[in-house]
Formats: C-alpha cells, structure tokens, sequence
C-alpha cells in the first residue's frame, strides 16, 4: 500500500519529480561517465606501457635507475647466469643503456641511447627494422615525438657523439631508419633506439646490458645475483601515480553533481512534507503509525533513486555505449605532455563500477529523503490537519 | 736587420734538430706552471646573442683550481672548485653546491663550447700522449710543427689531437681534437701571445665544437695571468664555495 501511494504522490507531483530524476540521472552519467574516463586512460596506459616497455616484468642491474640518468655510467654488466638462460630461449631481451649526444642540423641534442635485441618480438617496438638496415651508418629508430622535436626525416643522417666504457669521446653518423608511433612518451621522448650489438661494441661494453625484459609466462627467479626483479605493478607505479594524483579533482566533481541532486530531493521531500501536512495528520489520524509516515516519504526518495537509473539506463546508456565502442576524440596529443594517453579515449566502464555508482546514488538519496521525513514524527495528528505544524 | 733575421734562422735550424719529445715538453712547459691566478672573461656566442662571462681563478698544478665568476649578475658569485678528479659548482640563486660528474661532465659550462670535461682533463700533454711530427708547415703566416697525438692510455676524453705548434713560441696555436674513430669534434686556436715571465702565454682561446655546425665558438680571453703566487690552501676548501 505504501508503495503505490509512494508511486501516485510522485507522478501527481509531476514535473517536480521529473526535474528531480533528471537532475540524478545526469549525475549518475556524469559519475559513470567520467570514471570511465579515469579507468579507460589507467587501461590504455597499462596496455602500452606493457605492450611497448614492460611485457611480463624486467630485471635491473643494481645501479640503474631510469630517473636518474647519472647512474646509467655505471649500470651495465654481464647479466647473470639463469637470466642468460631466458635470453637465450628468446624469452627476454637485453637493453644497454648510456647517455649520448646527436647533432641534427648542427644543433646538440643530449638523448639516452639504448641498445635493444634488435630480433625480438617481446615489446611491441619495431627493433627488426634495425636487421634489415645495409648502410654504413649507424641505423637509428626514434619515436614520433622526438622526430618533431629533432626535426628529423625518415633517412636524415647526424653526427651521434658517445663517451665510451673508457670514458673517451667517440662519434659516428646515425641515420634514421624508422619513426614508430608507439603512443608512449618513455620509449620516445630523448631516446634513440639501435641494435644491442652496435651499442656494445661502439660503448666498449661486450655481452653487457643495463637491463632485460621478460615476456609473460618466463620463468621468474628471485635470486639473481643482485640484478634486482621488477614486476608489472612496480613498473607501472609511476603511471598509477599520475592518474590517481587527478583523482581527487574527479571525486570533487562527482561530490558536487551528487549534492546537486541531493539537494533537489531534500527540498522536494521538505516542500513536500510541509504542503502534505493535512494529508499526513488525516494519515495519522486515520491510525497510520509516524514511522510508516516516515517510511512513506523515504520510499519516495528511493523511488526518485529508481527512475534516475532507469532514466540513465533509457537516455544516456546508449550514449554510454556509444563511447564504449567508438571512443572520445581527444582534441590534443597528450604525449606531448609526457602522458600515455590515446588520441581517442575509449572508456571502460566495469560491472563494479555501475553498481557502485547505483548504490551510492541510491543511498544517498534515501538518506536526503529520510532527514527531512524524520520530522514527521515530531507532528501531532490534530495540529497536522489544522496546518499548524511549522517544518 | 741582419742580425734578427740571422736569428731567426738559427732558431729554425735548431727547432728542427728538437725531438717531438722537447717540443711537447716546450709546450707543457708554457702552458703549465706551479701555480697561477687568472682573470678572464669568457665570450659565448649564442645564435642570438653574445654573453660575457667573467671569472677569476687560483691554480695549482693540475689538481687544483677554484673559479669565482665576477660578472654579468646572472653569474655572479657562481664557484667551481675542483679537487683531482671531483668537480664541485656552487649557485647562490639555490645555495647549493652540487657535484659534476658522470654524464654531467660532458655538459657545457654555461652554454659555451667547452664541457666540464675540457676543464677537467688539463694535464701536462706529455703525461698523456705520444706524439709524432707529421710534417712543418705555415699557418697564418707562422712556422709550424704539425704534431698529431695519440693517447698513451685508455680513459682520455681525447684520444687523438693534431696540434699546430708554432716554432718560435711553442705553443699550439691551432689543435684539432678528435673522437676514437677520427672524428673532428672539437677545435681550439690561441692567439695574442705574450712573454710572462720565462714562458709564452695566449692572452685568447678560442673553443669550437666542430659538431654544432652553426657555433661560432667561445672565446676565452685572458685579461690578466700571474704565475707563481702564494695561494692560501684553504681557498681550494669546500667551505669557501659558499663564502
């Protein structure tokens, strides 16, 4: 009974009610929509940052850390034993890494240099190209972004300028074999990619590597003579760092859009109670107990929760999924801002995530519909149906 | 007349009796001292503009030397001490004194065409390379010994150097230096040679990094050198950096 008053009291409320539920229903879209953006760029960055620099995992000589371009001097040796293994099963790939200079159109430019298994197929990096290369130069693949920076053409040559394991000056021409787009800025900006063997053999460093990555399934050793184990979770850290520093930003807005429809149904449920005052002392008087009136006003509330959703699922869930499939153009290049982000962002939105964001929105309006109904039950019947009765 | 010519002569007769050896020596002789105190100023010459660095500084041996810059404001109170092999910089915009080394040595000192690293390696020539004479030719109209250097061990940011050292001052008045594959990547020229006590001195360098193709060098001009002072010891300490 009390639902099907619930129902007739919000329908004759008509475009209140109606205005309420789309208020709601935007915040929902807003809060689904926008968290999908938060777990569409975490998913998109996790794809690349595996799919072109981490793969299953990596291991580190002792020294190196890739914050610190001091430490790459002294961060190279032969790698141990067991980690030869799954390097000789292709189940690894070696990288050396060193700081050096080019000099594209007579400029300096100071980039890191890293010698990478050119025969690969572990990260999704172009390295075989460098095999098919029969220049006398030193064949050289760089990423999109820093071929805008440098200036630099497929086939453009410049000066390539290293210190070696001896600390000596040596230099040499590179030419620019390919340009990859690999959509992340930390495999491109500053570094220029060659084949293992020629930064060996150019550096003075033979058979030694600065680090080397595993492919997924390749056996894991914890003991590996110092070289320290890097596991996906730690290698995307820095990622998970910068998305979850933006997230506060993204709460202040769900907060905000939630008050909004919050507040809509407060002062629905306050107008209401306070215009229904003769219905609620004919209720009481009619032996109707002040916690059912209660409850009547918080079914209402709850029922203005339903439509919302129902309203969201009716006129943005084919929005929603819209984005789902095509993705949102992005109108700039983020990688240039040092974020692995894709020119279209296609939003993920997780079972978790939908209800999540149903229950709270739920929740929230129950309790927006419960404080001001609470007050029902200070009336007294007879001041209720004479109008008396002050909120 | 007759006589400055007869001597002249003579002096040509006799350099090329020298040995490649007591021509590097000649040269380490004029250009190393016990001890010196340097005021110079440092001419970079940018794509848009040029900037004047000037600095003094206490030398000795090659171990030794602590740099304070003197002007523009930008640069001013700015240190540099170095002590062996460890190069220190101290900024008063951060008050901070940092340590150079691993990669940063290849850095330029403030936008010129030297590194750190050219500051750093200035020992006697004879301490690190072999020398040969490839041949005397005329440069600029001076009498020159071509000399083409190799370097005596591993970890020489220079393993290869051709220098131009003029017969009369012995100094190397044109020096190519180049990469362990034989490529050109630095160039330096002196000029306004002066007699300062026993030994020959430039009164300006020029620095060229061969490889920016559009740098129009650094000058480093000497405006005043003293050789053999008494230095304190305690201006080469890491307190005085920040004094």
């Amino acid at each position: 009974m009390l639902f099907n008053i619930a129902i007739k009291n919000l329908l004759g409320a008509g475009i209140r009610t109606w205005l309420n539920v789309f208020v709601t229903s935007v915040s929902i879209f807003m809060i689904i929509f926008s968290s999908g953006m938060y777990s569409g760029m975490m998913e998109h960055a996790m794809k690349v940052s595996i799919d072109t620099e981490i793969a299953g995992g990596a291991y580190w000589h002792p020294k190196y850390d890739p914050y610190d371009p001091i430490t790459f001097e002294n961060s190279h040796s032969k790698i141990p034993s067991e980690l030869k293994k799954i390097v000789n099963d292709n189940k690894a790939l070696e990288v050396l890494v060193n700081q050096a200079a080019i000099y594209p159109n007579g400029r300096i430019v100071p980039v890191v240099m890293k010698g990478i298994t050119a025969d690969q197929s572990i990260l999704n990096i172009p390295t075989k190209e460098l095999l098919k290369y029969d220049g006398n130069n030193i064949p050289i693949i760089i990423g999109k972004g820093m071929a805008a920076y440098t200036k630099l053409k497929l086939g453009d040559t410049f000066t390539l300028r290293w210190m070696d394991d001896s600390k000596t000056y040596d230099a040499a021409e590179g030419e620019i074999i390919h340009i990859m787009d690999s959509g992340n800025f930390k495999i491109d900006m500053g570094h220029i990619w060659i084949s293992i063997d020629i930064a060996r053999n150019i550096l003075s460093m033979p058979d030694e590597s600065t680090y080397i990555v595993y492919q997924n399934g390749a056996e894991e050793f914890s003991d590996t003579e110092s070289w320290i184990k890097r596991d996906v979770e730690y290698l995307v850290r820095d990622m998970k760092a910068i998305i979850k520093q933006d997230r506060p930003n993204a709460i202040m807005i769900y907060i905000i859009l939630l008050s909004l429809a919050a507040m809509g149904i407060f002062n629905a449920q306050t107008l209401s109670i306070f215009r229904r005052k003769k219905e609620i002392g004919t209720l009481m008087a009619l032996g109707m107990r002040k916690s059912k009136v209660v409850l009547l006003f918080t079914i209402e509330g709850a029922l203005n929760a339903i439509f919302a959703i129902f309203l969201t699922v009716i006129l943005f869930g084919p929005l929603l999924y819209y984005f789902s499939l095509n993705g949102i153009p992005l109108p700039i290049d983020y990688s240039d801002m040092g974020l692995i982000i894709s020119k279209t962002l296609i939003p993920v939105y997780s079972p978790i995530l939908l209800i999540a964001t149903a229950v709270i929105v739920f929740i929230i309006l129950l309790i927006v519909s419960y404080i001001p109904s609470r007050r029902i039950s200070k009336m007294h019947p007879v001041d209720a149906i004479r109008g008396k009765t002050v909120l | 007349m007759n006589y400055k010519i007869m001597l002249v002569m003579l002096s040509f007769v006799f350099c090329s009796d020298m040995t490649v050896d007591e021509i590097i020596n000649k040269i380490d002789f004029n250009l190393n001292s016990k001890n010196r105190v340097i005021t110079s100023e440092m001419v970079v010459h940018g794509r848009r503009a040029t900037r004047n660095i000037v600095s003094k500084s206490w030398i000795i041996g090659t171990n030794k030397a602590f740099t304070q810059y003197l002007s523009p404001p930008r640069e001013e109170g700015s240190k540099m001490l170095k002590l062996d092999d460890v190069l220190l910089t101290y900024s008063p915009q951060t008050d901070r004194i940092i340590q150079i080394s691993g990669h940063m040595l290849r850095q330029s000192i403030m936008g010129s065409d030297m590194s750190y690293n050219d500051v750093m390696e200035d020992k006697p020539l004879e301490q690190l390379y072999n020398a040969t004479l490839e041949k005397e030719e005329d440069l600029n109209g001076r009498r020159c010994f071509v000399l083409f250097l190799e370097s005596k061990t591993e970890g020489i940011s220079y393993p290869k150097r051709r220098e131009w050292v003029d017969a009369e001052y012995f100094l190397p008045i044109k020096e190519e230096l180049y990469a362990k594959s034989g490529k050109l990547l630095k160039s330096t020229s002196m000029d306004g040679i002066k007699k300062i006590g026993e030994r020959w001195f430039p009164t300006r360098f020029i620095f060229k990094d061969e490889l920016k193709k559009n740098s129009k060098g650094t000058e480093w001009i000497i405006k005043d050198i003293q050789f053999d002072q008494n230095i304190p010891e305690v201006i080469f300490s890491k307190s005085n950096l920040r004094k």
